[in-house]
């Protein structure tokens, strides 16, 4: 720590530019070159990702994390040198390590020195023999089953870290920084991490620039807002907000959001100027809500969060504080999401046209249904919904009208046994000739089947995890 | 009093958590927060949601910022991965939710008509 360094911040920038893995590829690009900032945040997991990325890690060694995070660094390392914007993202997936050197090689080619931190320990899946046999049951949150009862089924398990290891690493760009002096000033830097909480990415930077203390609970109840509201990117900025949605201007260039911190905790979420979206009071309130549970207690690896008081208050175009985060500790446990295979799905779908078509797709359906039943294939469960009709609203889409123009039956299956599913994926195309009239939109190919992944939240000891954190840097 | 859905006195949005949904609901005015809060029970929404085969529905209150969220149990079929449903992650429940219908003065249900859709124009009227 630098704290002359520090005080003298009075306004950090961090933005963020990925809110999943597949996310708008041009959007960090645009958060480098439309404006200043300070930190590039790119949120790249979900539940899902990690189980994918498992997937690709047991075929090939080498991968196993956000692929595309690497050629993303390649082109824009230069720009994150010459600006000083330090990158921190959770890309590394299953594979943190393998990424970091990727990424590392990636500074090489594109010619920018560089220094990459990474960020370790939130894998527990080689350890979980060893955790649950040491009395850590790993007991479902939400039906109390110990672990033990699907061990051989985990596919992953990752903890979620917080920001203290980030802090570390950070700490640690800045500290070689001052070792080494000259020209350094101009090298890039990147955090590169598995799986830490999607808020304590920018919680971090807030901490290490300020030089808060972690029990200041206030302070990161402060930054934990925050990084929710970038933490799905432009979610915050214009994007799938149904507020007058029509007049939201430009989302084919929309903004990722921006929040600028002052040390006090005081919190503005903004955009770059003459970028596309909007930030107002209603996409940011939008954002809040997204995927809370008890606004009291949203609880992080850092802090208990509480958003109960929170206001918003217009501060200009594009501009809107954020008042009144609260936070009090910090939860005693960690929290772990363990992927366990559980089966396998897949989906089928067909079109068919007025008129009648609603009553032609459900005997589409009844009789696909009576052919899986004669085949004597068994389904944990078999799901017909009608597109155009009743799969987003369900039962409350009440019957459909007589003269719709069209629907497409999607009729989906899930078994523990991959040879029933498959056998159900070569039932759908004989629909067309076999079926009620009227039937097109096949020529997609047969259904995929799917491994699923079931998720499995736990609770885990700190000092079962924390000890195993590790921070490194390596220099390119 | 009238009956007024809900898609005309707020927005919504929503996501999940493992098999519970939370739905995010906001009041386009300030100033319909007291009726929202008298007619949006958590049992009236979990009545409401019922025919998706939930279990029970909390309310939390968020005065500052006009809304409440709801979190919902059971909602997802299993949850977002093992789900077959379109809708695996309640990303659209908050639709639902609008649909419900709520006791409004007279007055309020004249003036709020048509509020939180598009205007038909050019861009939504569609082809003949």
């Amino acid at each position: 720590m630098n704290p002359s360094h520090k005080e003298l911040r009075r306004v950090v920038r961090v933005a963020n530019g990925q809110g999943f893995w597949g996310d708008d590829r041009e959007a960090p690009v645009r958060q480098i070159e439309g404006g200043a900032i300070d930190y590039l945040t790119l949120d790249y997991l979900a539940e899902v990702t990690m189980s994918i990325m498992r997937r690709m890690k047991d075929r090939n060694p080498d991968t196993g994390y956000a692929t595309d995070f690497v050629p993303l660094m390649e082109r824009i390392f230069p720009e994150c040198a010459s600006r000083g914007v330090t990158v921190i993202a959770n890309a590394g997936g299953v594979n943190p390590a393998g990424c970091a050197r990727a990424v590392a090689d990636a500074a090489a080619r594109a010619g920018t020195r560089a220094r990459v931190a990474l960020v370790r320990g939130d894998d527990i899946a080689d350890r979980l023999e060893e955790i649950t046999s040491s009395g850590h049951t790993l007991s479902h949150m939400e039906n109390g089953e110990p672990l033990t009862t699907v061990l051989d089924r985990v596919r992953c398990a990752n903890v979620y870290l917080g920001a203290a290891p980030v802090v570390e690493a950070l700490a640690r760009l800045d500290a070689q920084r001052d070792a080494s002096r000259e020209g350094a000033a101009s090298k890039a830097k990147v955090v590169v991490t598995g799986r830490v909480a999607d808020a304590s990415l920018t919680v971090a930077p807030l901490v290490h620039e300020f030089g808060w203390s972690m029990r200041r609970f206030d302070l990161l109840g402060a930054a934990t807002v925050a990084g929710h509201v970038l933490e799905c990117g432009a979610q915050a900025t214009g994007g799938n907000c149904m507020h007058t949605w029509w007049e939201i201007p430009d989302l084919a260039a929309v903004g990722f959001p921006i929040v600028e911190a002052g040390a006090d905790g005081g919190i503005t979420v903004t955009k770059h100027v003459g970028s596309g979206g909007r930030v107002d009071r209603a996409t940011v309130t939008e954002q809040i809500l997204y995927e809370i549970g008890d606004p009291a207690a949203y609880a992080t690896p850092d802090v208990i969060a509480d958003f109960t008081g929170l206001s918003l208050e217009s501060d200009g175009p594009d501009r809107v504080r954020v008042r009144g985060a609260g936070g009090r500790s910090r939860p005693e446990r960690l929290k772990v999401s363990i992927g366990v295979a559980s089966g396998w799905r897949a989906t089928g779908t067909m079109t068919y046209a007025w008129p009648d078509a609603a009553l032609k797709a459900r005997a589409a359906a009844r009789l696909l249904g009576r052919r899986l039943d004669r085949l004597g294939l068994g389904f944990n469960e078999t799901r017909a919904e009608l597109v155009g009709w009743d799969s987003a609203l369900g039962p409350l889409s009440g019957p459909p009208p007589p003269d719709l123009p069209e629907v497409e039956l999607r009729f989906g299956v899930r078994s523990e046994s991959r040879a029933a599913v498959e056998r159900f994926s070569r039932e759908i195309a004989p629909l067309v000739l076999t079926g009620p009239p009227s039937a097109t939109g096949y020529l997609g190919g047969r259904p995929r089947v799917q491994e699923v992944i079931a998720f499995w939240p736990a609770l885990i000891d700190r000092d079962m995890v924390e000890p195993f954190v590790t921070v490194d840097v390596v220099e390119v | 009093m009238a009956k007024l859905r809900l898609v005309h006195l707020a927005h919504a949005r929503s996501g999940d958590k493992g098999d519970t949904a939370n739905i995010g609901v906001i009041a386009y005015r300030s100033e319909d927060y007291d009726l929202l809060a008298r007619e949006l029970t958590a049992s009236r929404v979990e009545n409401h949601l019922a025919p998706f085969g939930i279990g029970d529905v909390e309310r939390f209150e968020l005065p500052g910022l006009s809304a409440f969220n709801f979190l919902v149990r059971n909602a997802l079929a299993g949850g977002g991965t093992v789900s077959l449903r379109t809708d695996s992650q309640g990303k659209v429940l908050s639709n639902a939710l609008l649909r419900m219908k709520i006791d409004v003065p007279d007055e309020v249900a004249m003036e709020r008509a048509g509020k939180g859709y598009a205007p038909v124009g050019p861009e939504t009227e569609g082809s003949p």
